[in-house]
């Protein structure tokens, strides 16, 4: 069973805040879905060799792909905030 | 003469090209339709502009090149919200992505538009593609085309809702576990899920990677064969696109319908014996077959769908795009942009995901199922080789009421007939087969690796029933 901390946790390491409110709510569902999916622990499974799918590369010319800058300020307008061509964050060093 | 926006590809193309009918008159037939009856459906959640360019272009090349000209050049297609078209915003149906803007177009989308065809609007889904009935969405759920209480199913509900209400002449979906084929069950219309590695997914949002399809929602069989051909092939952008003829070739003399009876327990009796009478009246002959590992790989999916999609949601930080919430530190900006930009299920996913890929408990979960699935793969293989395809119903019941399937589990389970295709890799097509309750329902056919022409040829004879009950 699992507890509102340990979904907590899990929701601190996925960077995500679950509201105090739906907390509870939420741990239910989870565990339902954990016990439904954790069937699987009992099922005896037959040994079969775990097959690579057939070998085949993707490869593109090794080229220059397009014009530098084509994409710089499409990409750039999507950024949360920019200084010129660049993107802006917050300082994570500190010189103090 | 039918309405312009209510034709197939294959009549609009034959119209355009007798010049009973402009690219212009198609155009507006299809956005009048879809400004009229968007409102009540919300199968778009966004209906574009026309550009009037690629309208002349496409009129142009047909009065120049007529039956040279390709099929699809001046159709009016709607595009699933995760599908990138540049310069237009692509949601995933998510407020992650609410003012994301494409910065280049998808591959699928580059090869319709060098086929000449339309993009009418970005068609509403369950955000980031996560769930079964486009209830989901941050945008509002989509109202089924046959009964406005109903869902459209999902996750591609707002493609299936436009091209069933002839809001669009085709669409294109993604389907990760089902996400075509069970909008294309639940409005009565066709959708295919190709081989793994068929259609290129550079320029889709990607949900599970080891799943993910992009597919045709049409009107009829022979339009989803000329959809997938347009959009099919290996690209040097997806390095998961295969070559034809990988898997050789798969001609045989008989024609062999597989059923996997142990699947059809529990399954609404009224379904079934619709499904039973479509396969009597096909005519083909039948063989019941077993895959004794396919019960179990409902749970498989779920578990492979978690952890894929956990993986791919993390690049969604606030930082270079999408929703951005700042807090005092770098990582509070992390946690708010997350916490404020995805919904219920798409977070429940995410913790799901983290969950079965920790360290204590990535065996007995995500290794258990990989396991599984290369059995699920090995018991498909086998059945294949007495059979030409395998068919099943694409859902176990009609298109259910909205708000009917609340907890989370419950809409999981529906996915039972439609999971194995993605966990194999191999293609399936859903076919109208009539109705149950009065609503639409469809029959569903897997073929081996590659076998979409196959698929065609089943899922055509059981269009043409289709037609003439």
């Amino acid at each position: 069973m699992a507890t509102t901390d340990e979904v907590k946790k899990l929701a601190a390491l996925a960077r995500i805040t679950v509201p105090e409110a739906e907390l509870e709510q939420f741990t239910q569902e989870f565990d339902a879905i954990i016990a439904y999916v954790g069937q699987l622990e009992q099922l005896e499974l037959a040994q079969v060799a775990d097959e690579k799918p057939p070998l085949r590369n993707v490869m593109r010319p090794d080229e220059k792909p397009h014009e530098a800058g084509q994409y710089t300020e499409k990409i750039v307008e999507q950024f949360s905030a920019r200084k010129g061509d660049a993107l802006s964050v917050k300082q994570i060093i500190s010189h103090d | 003469m039918t309405k312009p926006n209510e034709m197939t590809i294959e009549e609009a193309a034959r119209a355009l090209r007798a010049r009973e009918l402009t690219v212009r008159d198609l155009w507006d037939a299809c956005a009048e339709a879809a400004h009229a009856k968007n409102p009540e459906l919300n199968a778009y959640l966004e209906i574009f502009d026309a550009d009037h360019a690629a309208i002349e272009a496409a009129q142009k090349r047909i009065d120049t090149e007529g039956e040279a000209a390709p099929r699809l050049c001046g159709i009016p297609l709607a595009i699933k919200d995760n599908i990138l078209i540049e310069g237009k915003v692509a949601s995933a149906a998510s407020k992650m992505l609410e003012n994301y803007r494409a910065t280049y177009d998808a591959t699928v989308i580059k090869k319709l538009r060098a086929a000449g065809a339309l993009f009418l609007g970005r068609t509403n889904m369950d955000e980031f593609a996560l769930g079964g009935s486009t209830e989901n969405s941050a945008f509002g759920v989509t109202k089924n085309p046959h009964d406005a209480s109903r869902v459209a199913g999902g996750t591609s509900g707002g493609s299936a809702a436009a091209v069933a209400a002839h809001l669009a002449i085709a669409a294109l979906g993604t389907d990760t576990g089902g996400s075509v084929r069970n909008p294309a069950s639940y409005c009565g219309v066709v959708g295919l899920k190709p081989t793994y590695g068929a259609v290129s997914r550079s320029g889709i949002i990607a949900a599970a990677s080891s799943f993910d399809q992009v597919g045709p929602i049409t009107k009829t069989v022979a339009d989803a064969g000329i959809l997938f051909e347009a959009i099919a092939g290996p690209d040097p952008k997806d390095a998961t696109t295969i070559p034809t003829g990988l898997y050789g070739e798969q001609k045989r003399e008989r024609r062999v319908i597989g059923i996997p009876e142990e699947l059809l327990e529990g399954v609404d009796p009224d379904m079934l014996a619709q499904f039973r009478a479509t396969i009597v009246a096909l005519g083909y002959e039948t063989k019941t077959i077993s895959i004794p590992s396919a019960k179990p790989s409902l749970a498989a999916y779920y578990i492979i769908n978690f952890a894929e999609v956990s993986t791919n949601l993390a690049r969604y930080d606030g930082i270079r795009y999408g929703h951005s919430a700042h807090g005092e530190t770098l990582h509070e900006d992390y946690v708010r942009s997350r916490t404020e930009g995805f919904g219920r299920e798409t977070t429940r996913r995410i913790l799901l995901g983290t969950f079965v890929l920790s360290s204590g408990y990535i065996d007995a979960y995500y290794r258990k199922a990989h396991a599984a699935r290369t059995a699920l793969r090995a018991d498909y293989e086998k059945a294949f080789e007495q059979v030409d395809v395998i068919a099943t119903p694409t859902m176990p019941t009609p298109a259910f009421t909205i708000g009917a399937k609340a907890d989370p589990l419950s809409l999981y389970l529906e996915d039972i007939f439609t999971v194995t295709a993605n966990l194999t890799g191999m293609p399936a097509i859903s076919v109208p087969m009539g109705t149950v309750e009065k609503l639409p329902v469809g029959i569903h056919f897997t073929a081996p690796h590659q076998g979409e022409d196959t698929l065609f040829e089943f899922a055509t004879a059981a269009g043409e029933k289709q037609r003439r009950d």
